[in-house]
């Protein structure tokens, strides 16, 4: 491998390069899709290929390919350099990156279970067994579950004498009852919508134990169809890991990546209302209960990793403090313009991508005291909200809307009956700020999605949550006309 | 060698791969192949930060063995990787459970032929062999009219181009080169305006970067300091960019016979579903999209009408719906394995007979929105979405604009917007949307309803 990676990095140096990287990525995916008790498709892919990025004259350029020959890192090297000097007649600012210490050494995902040598047929049972179980609960229109597993071998090299090799392990799994009457569609899913995720290996699938959760799935499925709507006000809300860490994801984890500050993803998905100002002022973005931090070392999640895509060691960074805002998610170009060093967030969707500030793991820190069910034990009137169905947030990450799969009312303390079609919404920094109660490490569990979508063209990242259930004071709840 | 120029080359390919799969046991197997070359100059603050370009073959086996189906995808195409794909396919497909109602591959449609080669209706030489350096210039024109207007600009300018072929054992033998390109821009001044504009073609040559950053510039100085309206109901404007989400979430949650026939769709042939100015069909050949003349199972693509008058006529079919509904796929079925159904990707929406004039005169008091942002399904049966304006929302009086406004959520039905389309313009646009890119007008509507604002 290190002599295709010196090819290129040689060649671009030669045509002028005064930086270059490159990652060689080879990827293995396998899924298992099941309805309704069938096995409706059993996928495996793989790819693999290389990337170059050079700095000319102050100015990127990329290019990648899928064919691991020498003659093509020569081309490829050299179509990089001529993209950035194309790049360069369009260049206000120069680049310049930060200082990092030389980056060297292998990191592996921990994995108890290999996903990839388990027989398929034991992971196909496990699927249909749990999908099944929940079919057969009367009243379910039909089921879906899934099963995946990731890995990449990633080999980085840079000009600088960086060489890094990493191998990362990911699974995911999950059940779903669809339930369905007349202009009523209620569904129900455990552990997520899009499945739970973590990294690691089989052993987290069989700790989700999909089929000890099937059942209840499709009972709360059916139950929601005659359930009454949840009625517009202004409530207390606690809000499920399950629902938790998506709010978390889209209100506090965008906002915090300093490329939408700086406006470079402003014509896709927008910029950041948390400019460097708020910064300096140390703006309160949440109440003294509310701490955040981008951790790429926590245990099991999907943004775990021993460097970034630009040869950054992982570290944990604080984003928001006792609920004042201060940090960013950053890179290599974009820390030093708060006059920082990169956090180490730069992430690339393959070997065909480049590089881009990315969320790693970013956690909610549990707050000793209560436990989720001690919180919800502590709430006289509200409702308990899991599992998300629907998500819009402006582009600047302040109004947000987010509807779930299920509410459950709760009064004098206790969860009660269910209610549907619950929608939220809210002000950022107002929602935040309004959060009274926070889970203590009984309720911390780490959660995530493999589809973040940034970047143009088009990226998708696998990113960590780890979150312990929250409570939140007067949210406008039950939006729209029903 | 298979490159996009050639689909010649990449069908050779697919029929490779498809006789290995057949050798191994394969009952039947399809093979999709994608070559690809794409390049993207993306600019932020009036200068390109981002350049990249890429090559890549994927090719995607369908192996069935009775009625036992793997699907294996691989970039490697030497001898090897092919004999890893095909054997990896059998023990997969060994290994799964019969679907019992496997209805088989699909076969040629009598009378319709083979599709080979690059045509003129789906392949542009202009687009294919776009340089940095045209995209460079072509970023260039959009900057300098921003710097015209004192705004910056921010956007993307992609070229695509790609050999598509398609294998099976049932027949199907079908080839096509496909070009694309896409220049957009977001525009911001220092006055807080945002503008939006975009320009969606075959061929990358037909794309008037100098226009596209005047539109932008010219939508982000009418937007200077925005004030705020309370949200409510009011009827709308939706301008091209808005329009496309509404066919393209009514193509993704209703017009589409997996969910139909698992009762999550709102379509019912018959059903009204639309005031009789509305009428959407899905055309792949039609010239002002991105043509494209079979689908990824190698199906032919029909013209289907998907709301005709007001009334839903019809839904889009692959071949496993197609079978299970008793009748022939559309030509509209994605790479498998596909759990989601087959969906509208060439949506078209009839030009009604107003002009942009008198679609804004006709609103006594009303809000012109430019686009929407980050839109989501909350109820998939009613289309309820919900999302955000952005890059230029207008209130309207007595038919005149008087001023921007700071940008709203709304929580809508989408067929009830449809139903309330009082109004359809002369003029169409081609807008990539999440599910391709559809050709559709600016439309009239008699009520929106917002349900929140936000701060700029």
């Amino acid at each position: 491998m290190k002599d295709l990676t010196d090819r290129a990095l040689d060649t671009a140096a030669q045509l002028g390069a005064t930086y270059a990287d490159v990652r060689v990525i080879r990827r293995r995916d396998e899924s298992i899709a099941v309805k309704s008790g069938r096995v409706e498709g059993v996928a495996m892919g793989e790819s693999d290929g290389f990337g170059v990025r050079v700095l000319v004259d102050g100015a990127w350029g990329f290019a990648a390919s899928d064919t691991l020959e020498l003659d093509e890192a020569d081309r490829v090297g050299a179509l990089a350099v001529r993209i950035a000097k194309a790049s360069a007649t369009a260049l206000r600012n120069r680049v310049a990156l930060d200082a990092r210490p030389v980056a060297n050494g292998t990191f592996e995902t921990p994995v108890a279970e290999d996903p990839f040598t388990i027989p398929l047929e034991a992971k196909i049972s496990d699927l249909v067994d749990a999908d099944r179980a929940a079919g057969r609960v009367k009243g379910v229109s039909f089921t879906e579950s899934m099963y995946a597993a990731h890995r990449e071998w990633k080999t980085f090299a840079a000009t600088d004498g960086s060489f890094t090799e990493q191998t990362i392990t990911q699974v995911g799994a999950a059940v779903e009852a669809n339930a369905i009457e007349g202009d009523e569609h209620q569904r129900r899913s455990y552990p997520d919508s899009g499945g739970g995720y973590q990294a690691g290996g089989y052993e987290y699938v069989r700790s989700l134990d999909l089929l000890g959760h099937a059942e209840e799935v499709g009972e709360e499925a059916v139950a929601l169809l005659s359930a009454p709507q949840c009625p517009p006000g202004t409530r207390t809300l606690v809000l499920d890991p399950s629902m938790l860490y998506l709010q978390l994801h889209e209100s506090c984890g965008h906002p915090t990546e300093l490329d939408r500050v700086f406006g470079t993803e402003a014509s896709y998905a927008g910029t950041s209302f948390l400019t460097p100002d708020k910064l300096d002022e140390g703006f309160m973005y949440g109440s003294e209960l509310v701490t955040i931090v981008a951790d790429a070392t926590a245990p099991g999640g999907l943004g775990t990793f021993g460097w970034d895509d630009e040869g950054v060691a992982a570290q944990a960074v604080p984003l928001i403090q006792n609920g004042k805002f201060v940090g960013y998610q950053s890179s290599r170009e974009t820390a030093p313009r708060v006059g920082r060093q990169s956090s180490g967030g730069m992430r690339a969707d393959g070997w065909n991508r480049i590089p881009l500030i990315r969320m790693t793991n970013v956690n909610m820190l549990p707050v000793p005291g209560m436990s989720l069910a001690e919180i919800v034990a502590d709430t006289d009137d509200g409702l308990y909200l899991a599992n998300n169905r629907s998500w819009s947030i402006d582009d600047r990450r302040l109004n947000f809307q987010f509807a779930t799969e299920v509410a459950y009312e709760i009064k004098g303390g206790r969860k009660g009956r269910l209610l549907k079609n619950c929608t939220y919404t809210g002000i950022t920094y107002e929602f935040w700020r309004s959060c009274d109660a926070v889970g203590d490490e009984r309720s911390f569990v780490m959660l995530g999605t493999p589809n973040c979508g940034k970047g143009e063209p088009s990226q998708t990242a696998r990113v960590g949550h780890a979150v312990p259930g929250a409570r939140f004071r007067n949210v406008q709840v039950g939006v729209g006309k029903w | 060698m298979v490159t996009a120029r050639e689909p010649e080359s990449a069908l050779a390919l697919a029929e490779d791969v498809l006789a290995r799969a057949l050798r191994v046991g394969a009952t039947e197997a399809e093979v999709l192949v994608v070559a690809g070359d794409s390049a993207l100059t993306r600019f932020a603050n009036s200068e390109i930060h981002q350049n990249v370009a890429e090559r890549s073959v994927t090719i995607n086996l369908r192996h069935v063995v009775g009625r036992r189906i793997a699907v294996v995808s691989t970039g490697k195409v030497d001898p090897d990787g092919l004999r890893t794909l095909v054997h990896r396919a059998a023990a997969i497909a060994r290994s799964c459970e019969e679907l019992e109602d496997w209805s088989g591959l699909p076969g040629p449609i009598i009378g319709t032929g083979a599709v080979t080669g690059r045509t003129a209706s789906t392949w542009a030489d202009g687009t294919a062999e776009a340089t940095p350096e045209f995209r460079a210039e072509g970023v260039r024109a959009v900057i300098a009219a921003a710097d015209a207007a004192g705004v910056m600009a921010y956007g993307a300018f992609s070229n695509d181009a790609e050999a598509i072929a398609v294998a099976n054992s049932a027949g199907i033998r079908a080839a096509e080169g496909r070009t694309s390109a896409q220049l957009l821009t977001v525009q911001m001044s220092p006055d807080g305006g945002t503008g939006y504009a975009e320009s969606v073609s075959m061929n990358a040559t037909t794309i008037d970067a100098g226009a596209i950053g005047r539109e932008a510039a010219t939508k982000a100085r009418a937007s200077d300091r925005p004030v705020t309206v309370p949200a409510g109901d009011y009827p709308v404007v939706l301008e091209e960019y808005a329009v496309v989400d509404i066919t393209d979430q009514l193509g993704y949650v209703g017009f589409n016979a997996l969910s139909v026939q698992e009762g999550r769709s709102f379509a019912e042939p018959g059903r009204r579903i639309g005031s009789n100015l509305v009428t959407i069909v899905d055309d792949g050949s039609d010239q002002h999209g991105l043509p494209m003349s079979f689908d990824y199972e190698g199906v032919p693509k029909q013209r289907v009408t998907l709301v005709e008058g007001g009334i839903c006529r019809d839904v889009v079919y692959d071949s496993q719906t197609a079978a299970r509904g008793g009748r022939a796929s559309t030509g509209h079925g994605l790479p498998a394995p596909n759990p989601w159904g087959p969906f509208p990707l060439n949506a078209v929406m009839s030009a009604g007979t107003t002009s942009r004039e008198e679609l804004i005169g006709g609103l006594e008091r009303g809000l012109l929105v430019t686009r929407f942002h980050y839109t989501n399904v909350v109820h998939p049966k009613l289309a309820i979405i919900t999302g955000m304006t952005r890059d230029g929302t207008f209130l309207v009086e007595g038919g005149k604009i008087v001023g921007p406004v700071r940008n709203l959520r709304y929580t809508q039905s989408y067929l009830d917007a449809l139903a309330g389309v009082s109004a359809v313009s002369v003029e169409r646009k081609t807008v990539r949307g999440f599910l391709g890119a559809a050709v559709v007008p600016a439309l009239r509507i008699d009520g929106w309803t917002f349900t929140g604002v936000t701060e700029f």
